[in-house]
């Protein structure tokens, strides 16, 4: 029972079957006797997650609970949770306690979610494989040879390896949507300015979001109803009314539930560089989708092959700046000896940061020099309004976009560390969808020869949330991708 | 030597903007609290905090644009200037780079040496404010207080039109004047509400611009004139015994009275300017703008010129009586309250209330003589009650809170003699007592007039009525 989905946890609990309390007494048992293979959580906290759990009972005895009520969650460590450390998976924050909950933390608190614990993740969220954290890479629950992604892979392990049903990660080139598809899981993306980004660590701010993992379409749209809304706190938060993110998720409409769903297929998305059985998969996919009522319709994204370099000018420059606070001086890793001010800054951050972050801060002050500004941040911002427009073509003729998440399934863990560049290639397809701010969620699809998870991505246009979601959850209903769970951890 | 030296000057002046809160965060802006209890989770860059707008300081930029005759911009972007220093907890400050939200506009001056001249203003914009370093008293350490990070403050650039140390002051004059007439600065400069830096470059009569020195630390009008003097003999005395002026920040110490190096050129940091992604562009609509324009009280400039037509006042009173919303009001108060006079009003003003002022160290807000006691005192000079001599006594008594003016007057005896056979009487009396001077008068020294004046004025303790005096006596020496 403790490894159902977040749906028949939540009918389970408010059914009285089940208590908020065994729950999460079973998935910290769980999570003790199978994290330390994964290493998918950076804390754990028992007495505060049973606590909890007491009062979603209350609540659930009350008859006062919704439909998260007493569900265990974690939080990818980006995000600030009251009284628990938050560590951007970095020496610099490796015993910073946060005296704040984010916004989407205070949001699942007050559905009545159980906070179990952080989870691992690429330092400062930077990171296709969750390789760069000070606290070790996490293991894929496939093959634990295998990286989960990144940045969120401890998040996307978490739910994989069923140690909770439902955690957050955020997204800043696919950081959430990349993972997913690498663990076989589900992982959204929502608009940006959905999910308030106050209380999370800003990696690269024009980009990031926060959004939902989970099992199924239904518990991605379920957490999404907590996480989201407009926060005040946040210039970036949009200020538009509440919806129902689980409005389409109705059963019925017959055998051909998406009749009149246009999908578009960018033939930019098709080609050399995508795995072989990738492509195969994604392919089933979309006869799947057909034969539910949906047709396809070629579009062309022909600025899209430029999100990687675009995304590698934009982010790091953001980037540059967000991490200047971590100088040393009010909190976070302070170098033990020092000969003078700039020798403290130069200490405390050398130590404090690894070599990924180390670059990308260089990179991203590089290109906001002076001299190198216009031919690179500011020619990037113009290449992304082209992006955009594409994006924006496309939709005259399509409702949804789809195609892979990531090129490939997971590689070994140490195969690409040597290569950034090939690292950074990753992303190429979830890119996109942070540089426009479009909404985007990855939804396993299949298997490659090796046994391991294959993600589709749907994109759809600005605040698209619910309608891809309901595209989602039809596909799952025909379908059992999302059901199957990894052998080693069963 | 300095016939041939043009002296060309531009200031930069940070006003803190008067709005409880500060820019980016709920903090108060209140100063002199113990440190870092006015520093809040944004203020001190705590991961995952963000800036959230304070629309009162754009508020206050609207007002400053508009009272400038500047054009507000309907979109201006904020951006990060990054640079580390202890101080400044985000590591970048978040100004307006590219497009500030005040562009032109121009201050009215009075210069001394070429009249009324406009200095003409390239942009004020809005930005934060950084923290404090402590060096002193933390014996090799330093102490850190953020109570200021953050604090509002409106950068206001001027063009170079300014050529002169005392053009630079009344600039700064005017514009401390405005910014408070405006209600959008308290105008503290010991409290460092209202802080100026000046580029100072000279040049020969006809050439292009020199080389400029920015000099910091100008926080009164008295230290801005030093070291602009200072500036400008060291920049012409380089030039002139064969040097170059090197383009550098200069610290006046003004204990010194110089001008010294703190950083040149080469060590400019890269700022690394780029808008700020947490903050949208700042849109201000049209309705804002009037909404603002509206609320707006009449500006120095118009009020003005409105003295010098409504009131015949010439421009030198009109400028003086306008130099801050309090005095304007002062004066205006006493004109309406005495219905006329505009002039002997302007002059008392400026002479014995100002004096006082002067003397007690006092605002015209703390004056103990109101505007309407000041009418009550002229209407008794107007209507012979009492001399214009006999007013300035009764308005130090005044002054020191003896009660108004027909109080005084009475309480004192001091009402005029006008009454032309009791004054005829006294003369009368003093002619005879004074049979020498007399004679020292028809002998043809018209010095012994004034003598028996002073007599008679003597003898009613400065009462009588002087024209009185004066006639009577003429028509008994004179016959």
């Amino acid at each position: 029972m403790i490894t159902a989905t977040i749906a028949e946890l939540s009918a389970a609990l408010h059914a009285k079957r089940l208590s908020s309390v065994e729950l999460t007494q079973g998935v910290l048992d769980r999570i003790a006797r199978i994290n330390p293979a994964l290493n998918a959580f950076v804390t754990v906290d028992a007495p505060g997650a049973l606590a909890a759990a007491k009062a979603a009972d209350a609540a659930l005895a009350a008859g006062t609970a919704g439909p998260l009520a007493g569900i265990p969650v974690a939080h990818k460590d980006v995000l600030m949770t009251a009284g628990l450390k938050t560590t951007c998976g970095s020496r610099m924050l490796a015993n910073f306690t946060a005296p704040y909950d984010a916004h989407v933390v205070a949001g699942l608190k007050r559905a009545g979610t159980v906070l179990v614990g952080k989870t691992n993740m690429d330092e400062f969220a930077m990171g296709s494989s969750n390789e760069t954290s000070y606290f070790g890479p996490v293991k894929n629950p496939w093959h634990v040879d295998y990286v989960p992604g990144g940045s969120s892979g401890g998040s996307a392990v978490a739910v994989a390896a069923r140690l909770v049903p439902g955690t957050t990660g955020t997204d800043t080139g696919g950081s959430i949507r990349q993972p997913a598809a690498l663990s076989g899981i589900c992982g959204m993306k929502p608009t940006y300015g959905v999910c308030s980004r106050y209380g999370l660590v800003a990696f690269a701010s024009s980009l990031d979001q926060a959004g939902p993992f989970a099992r199924t379409a239904e518990d991605l749209a379920l957490l999404l109803n907590a996480m989201a809304g407009h926060d005040a706190r946040d210039s970036t938060s949009l200020d538009r009314p509440a919806e129902d993110y689980t409005r389409l998720l109705r059963p019925g409409a017959g055998a051909r539930p998406l009749t009149g769903l246009r999908i578009g297929l960018p033939k930019e998305y098709a080609g050399d560089g995508i795995d072989a059985d990738v492509s195969r998969a994604i392919d089933a996919a979309v006869a799947e989708l057909r034969s539910l009522g949906a047709t396809t319709v070629d579009v062309s994204l022909p600025n899209v092959n430029l999100s990687v370099p675009v995304y590698y000018v934009i982010a790091p420059a953001e980037a540059s700046s967000n991490l200047s606070r971590f100088d040393g001086v009010r909190y976070g890793h302070r170098a033990a000896k020092y000969d003078d001010l700039l020798d403290m800054y130069k200490k405390s951050r050398a130590e404090g940061f690894g070599a990924e972050v180390r670059r990308r801060i260089l990179i991203g002050t590089y290109v906001l020099s002076h001299g190198y500004y216009d031919a690179y941040y500011l020619k990037a911002q113009q290449v992304r309004h082209l992006i955009a427009d594409d994006f924006h073509r496309a939709y005259q003729k399509c409702d949804v976009i789809m195609g892979p998440t990531a090129p490939t399934a997971a590689f070994r863990i140490g195969a690409k560390t040597g290569d950034p560049v090939q690292m950074y290639l990753n992303d190429i397809f979830t890119i996109a969808a942070n540089l426009t701010g479009a909404p985007a969620l990855s939804i396993p699809c299949g298997f490659d020869r090796n046994g391991l998870p294959i993600g589709l991505q749907i994109q759809g246009d600005y605040f698209a949330e619910a309608e891809i979601l309901s595209v989602a959850h039809r596909f799952q209903q025909a379908t059992d991708w999302h059901g199957r769970a990894p052998k080693e951890i069963a | 030597m300095t016939a041939q030296w043009e002296v060309v000057i531009g200031l930069e002046t940070h006003a803190q903007l008067s709005t409880a809160a500060k820019i980016f965060s709920g903090a108060s802006t209140a100063f002199g609290a113990a440190p870092n209890t006015q520093a809040s989770a944004v203020d001190i860059a705590l991961p995952g905090v963000l800036p959230v707008l304070n629309r009162g300081a754009v508020e206050r930029a609207i007002r400053f644009g508009l009272a400038v005759g500047a054009t507000i911009s309907p979109r201006s972007v904020f951006a990060r200037k990054n640079y580390f220093y202890p101080d400044l907890p985000k590591g970048y400050q978040i100004s307006q780079y590219e497009i500030p939200v005040v562009q032109g506009g121009a201050i009215p001056i009075m210069s001394p040496a070429r009249g009324e001249i406009a200095v003409r203003l390239t942009r004020a914009h809005l930005e934060e404010d950084a923290g404090k370093s402590l060096h002193e008293d933390y014996h090799g350490m330093t102490g850190i207080d953020l109570n200021r990070a953050g604090t509002p403050l409106l950068e206001i650039v001027s063009e170079p039109d300014i050529r002169s140390s005392d053009e630079a002051v009344a600039y700064a004059k005017a514009l401390h004047a405005l910014v408070q007439w405006i209600g959008i600065c308290d105008g503290n400069m010991q409290e460092g509400s209202f802080r100026c830096d000046a580029n100072v470059s000279v040049r020969r009569a006809g050439e292009p611009l020199g080389t400029r020195c920015e000099i910091k630390n100008l926080n009164s009008f008295r230290f801005m004139q030093q070291a602009i003097d200072y500036e400008v003999r060291r920049q012409i005395e380089l030039i002139e015994d064969g040097g170059t002026v090197v383009q550098e920040t200069r610290l006046y110490d003004p204990d010194r009275h110089e001008t010294r190096p703190m950083r040149s050129k080469e060590d400019a940091q890269d700022y690394r300017y780029f808008p700020d992604p947490d903050l949208p562009p700042l849109v201000i609509s049209p309705a804002w703008i009037d909404a603002v324009k509206a609320s707006l009280p009449e500006l120095p400039a118009a009020m003005k010129v409105r003295f010098e037509t409504q009131y015949g006042l010439a421009a030198y009173d009109a400028t003086t009586l306008t130099a801050t919303r309090g005095l304007a009001a002062y004066y205006e108060d006493a004109v309406k309250a005495l219905d006329g006079e505009p002039k002997l009003v302007a002059n008392w003003v400026q002479g014995e209330v100002s004096a006082a002022l002067n003397k007690a160290e006092l605002d015209i807000a703390q004056a103990p003589v109101s505007a309407a006691g000041l009418a009550g005192l002229l209407k008794r000079i107007g209507d012979g009650t009492i001399s214009g001599k006999i007013a300035k006594d009764v308005f130090d008594a005044m002054w020191a809170g003896e009660g108004d003016a027909d109080a005084i007057i009475t309480n004192k005896g001091l009402q005029q003699i006008s009454d032309e056979g009791a004054i005829a009487t006294l003369v009368d009396g003093v002619l005879a007592a004074n049979p020498g001077t007399v004679a020292e008068f028809k002998a043809g020294k018209e010095k012994a007039f004034n003598s028996l004046v002073g007599q008679v004025m003597k003898a009613t303790k400065g009462a009588a009525n002087p024209a009185q005096v004066n006639a009577i006596l003429k028509r008994k020496l004179g016959g």
